[in-house]
């Protein structure tokens, strides 16, 4: 029922995409606040903490766009959006843009009229099993039951391994990555799969993590970025290189520490056309000249966020992996400021 | 004649014998206990196993609520105070409730003003007083009258205006209905009094409200319905759609019975329609559909959206369980009523209804009681409740892993509002003496 629901209003969406106004960078600005759609609560990327004060690694990016846009990193109105509202509350104008762990498919691009602006977290689907059942691969995983949040691309993932891999599995579906801790805990399904990033997160939760452990294999490609709408290039082109400055920024070496000391000037011309100092790139996107400076002084740059928020210091303790930079063998690649 | 028998009995006692406590076989627990737990072998055997299991459950339930720890700043800190005072079996981690009870309780509203909410819930209960119980001053009801108002302004804020212009429209539909009768007649007089005041809130309350906050501003700090959140989201949402949702479901009731074809064929309309879809798909309706229908530059706040669809859904069934009470009326008070001379409304407000009411409380609390408990479903379409934020909170890396001792703190609350208001109509339904007489 909520899926013919969701169907529904996606159609309607498809219609409607079109017809909201092309003008959003003029609408935040004159409103004074970005309202940026994010997930309800998914560890290390989106939750509030006890003051109400939303933290995580998606969060970090609505700063950063607030902080481009407005000079004003806390200008933003947080809109937690469910599986179901997202792409409804993107397309309707609710909320400017979307950065809620949101994976990059064909569909969503091209048939629901939105637009990824880039790739924030290279994730991926993995499987989490306890140490003494003593399976090492995931090729073993013969007949297991497996535990899936429904209603998710990880639910088809799983079905397209098992087939094409000619193996069977019990799948015991659960709604939320709460009630799938306690039902692998209880050992209702053998193994839990979700992303890995997810698994981690949910790992390290554990009384005693080192029984449980992660396949080596990834079954599928989560690519996850921020969304906007179809149609309004500018306000795409505004958040894609705020995303990509995030980036750039790690790769120049400049930090929320040292980028005031660099804005007054440096010998190094990337750094100075992306802080401003050289060319008009501030003021040809619509915005102010010094934007990169407010957006590095205010969230730091990718690898600060990573690290602040997911990375191996935190509870979450994410390895980098494939989210380096590409020079450290990753696929973060940022594109030149020129 | 006491001598009479003096030879033919043997001993006659002089005294009475002095009051003895019965066997102890045959009072008191003893005797309960004989009678009711073991009264042969089967229920001796029966309450011997019913005795262990209520043990077994409790032996693995209290040490870990009472053991519980209330005072840690993480889940994983919880566990190591755990291991370091040498308990070796697992305990609850209140400490989620206490570095968190605010957010479960008021969002994300601002902690300097949570005496907004708490004034605004007094003054409910203030109001709501004088029509529970029948014996308080009647005065009261005028506190009734003004608390919508007072408890909107207080929760979102803003201008003291902005409410005040709202309500004089109510009283503009008053004024029609009370004086206008003799110059409009009765249709034209209720006609007028729903047509004026809804033409006045929608051209002039606006700026009336601001032209008078031009001139006397007085107005308290604005928070947004995004601040909402926790027990005060579901409490705002339910009690809003309890008060809405008993008068239109008494109206729409009266509609279904009524002779005129188009108001009767309206209600069955909208209340089949109503009841016949789930609550879940409205409040997707609320948040998703209606956004595509309004022009993008209307923001429609999503909590009144909520609010309106939860009420139209609650008065569909307010509006069955009160017919249910009209149904069951027999015809003869109909038509004493009309014997009487009294008129339509007449006969409605002074015979049918106190009857057909009294006859439905318990329909009618148990359908508010369930409304209240389906605000949990606005969880669905993003917005933060009880069990919103205990996705929320769980998604914080501090408490990422705690389960239960969320889910049962959300559940003792929910309990204490619905068992309350069970209890009251429990005692109400006693004072009305609802029976059959």
């Amino acid at each position: 029922m909520k899926k013919s629901v969701f169907l529904g209003t996606i159609a309607v969406a498809g219609l409607a995409a079109g017809a909201v106004s092309a003008q959003t960078l003029d609408e935040v600005q004159a409103r004074g606040e970005l309202n940026c759609g994010v997930s309800t609560g998914l560890a290390g990327f989106s939750a509030p903490d006890s003051d109400g004060e939303w933290q995580g690694f998606d969060v970090a990016v609505c700063r950063a766009v607030a902080a481009a846009a407005l000079g004003d990193p806390s200008a933003v109105n947080f809109v937690p959006t469910t599986g179901q509202t997202r792409f409804t509350a993107l397309a309707s104008g609710e909320v400017d843009m979307l950065a809620r762990n949101t994976t990059w498919t064909f569909t969503r691009d091209v048939d629901l009229r939105f637009e990824f602006v880039g790739i924030n977290y290279y994730d991926g689907q993995g499987f989490m099993i306890p140490r003494e059942l003593g399976v090492t691969s995931a090729m073993e995983l013969d007949g297991a039951t497996v535990c899936i949040q429904t209603g998710t691309t990880t639910e088809l993932n799983l079905a397209d391994f098992f087939a094409s891999n000619n193996m069977d599995y019990e799948p015991v579906p659960v709604e939320t990555n709460a009630e799938a801790q306690q039902q692998y805990l209880a050992g209702a399904c053998d193994v839990y799969t979700t992303d890995s990033s997810g698994l981690a997160a949910t790992r390290a939760t554990f009384e005693d993590p080192s029984a449980h452990v992660i396949m080596p294999e990834i079954i599928s490609k989560e690519p996850l970025g921020p969304v906007v709408r179809h149609g309004d290039n500018e306000w795409g082109d505004l958040v894609r290189w705020v995303l990509v400055g995030l980036i750039a920024a790690e790769e120049l070496g400049v930090t929320s520490d040292n980028v005031m000391e660099l804005a007054e000037g440096t010998n190094n011309p990337s750094i100075e056309r992306m802080l401003g100092n050289e060319g008009e790139f501030g003021p040809i996107l619509g915005i102010d000249q010094d934007w990169m400076v407010n957006v590095i002084s205010s969230v730091g740059n990718y690898g600060e966020i990573f690290e602040e928020n997911i990375g191996e210091d935190t509870p979450i303790g994410l390895a980098r992996g494939l989210n380096a930079q590409w020079t450290d063998g990753g696929l973060l690649y940022a594109w030149p400021f020129r | 004649m006491s001598d009479t028998h003096a030879q033919s009995v043997q001993f006659v006692r002089g005294t009475m014998i002095p009051e003895q406590d019965p066997p102890i076989t045959e009072k008191g627990a003893l005797k309960w206990m004989r009678e009711n737990l073991f009264s042969s072998w089967l229920n001796a055997i029966l309450t011997v196993l019913s005795l262990y299991v209520i043990y077994w459950v409790l032996a693995h339930i209290l040490p870990w609520t009472v053991g519980g720890i209330w005072d840690a700043e993480s889940l994983s800190q919880c566990r190591d105070i755990r291991d370091a005072s040498g308990i070796d079996y697992n305990v609850a981690c209140w400490a989620v409730i206490t570095d968190r009870w605010h957010q479960l309780l008021f969002g994300f509203y601002p902690s300097e003003l949570y005496w907004r909410p708490i004034l605004a819930l007094i003054i409910f209960g203030a109001a709501i007083a004088p029509i529970l119980f029948e014996t308080l001053p009647r005065k009261m009801l005028i506190v009734s009258i003004a608390a919508p108002f007072l408890a909107y302004w207080l929760l979102w804020g803003g201008s003291v205006w902005g409410p005040i212009a709202v309500a004089f429209g109510f009283g503009i539909g008053w004024a029609i209905v009370t004086y206008g009768e003799s110059l409009l007649g009765a249709l034209g007089a209720i006609i007028g009094a729903i047509v004026v005041p809804v033409l006045y809130w929608l051209f002039l309350a606006g700026p009336v409200g601001a032209a008078l906050q031009a001139t006397l501003p007085i107005g308290i700090a604005q928070i947004g319905s995004n601040q909402f959140g926790g027990f005060m989201l579901a409490i705002i949402i339910g009690v809003s759609a309890i008060v809405l949702s008993l008068p239109l479901g008494i109206l729409l009731a009266l509609g279904r019975q009524s002779d005129l074809f188009i108001i009767n064929k309206c209600s069955v309309i909208f209340i089949e329609v109503i009841r016949g879809v789930p609550l879940i798909v409205w409040l997707f309706t609320a948040s998703l559909l209606l956004n595509y229908f309004l022009p993008p530059e209307v923001s429609f706040d999503l909590m009144l959206r909520v609010i309106i669809m939860v009420t139209l859904f609650a008065s569909a069934y307010i509006a069955e369980v009160v017919r249910g009470g009209l149904a069951a009326l027999p015809r003869g008070q109909y038509e004493g009523a009309d014997s009487l001379g009294l008129d339509y409304w007449q006969a409605m407000r002074l015979i049918i209804l106190p009857q057909a009411l009294k006859i439905s409380i318990p329909g009618i609390v148990s359908t508010f009681i369930g409304l209240f408990k389906d605000t949990t479903l606005v969880v669905f379409i993003g917005l933060l409740d009880p069990i919103g934020l205990s996705q929320a909170i769980r998604a914080d890396s501090a408490w990422n892993g705690i389960y239960w001792e969320l889910f049962i703190f959300i559940g003792l609350c929910f309990f204490i509002f619905c068992f309350s208001m069970s209890q009251y109509s429990q005692w109400l339904e006693r004072k009305l003496n609802t029976g059959h007489r």
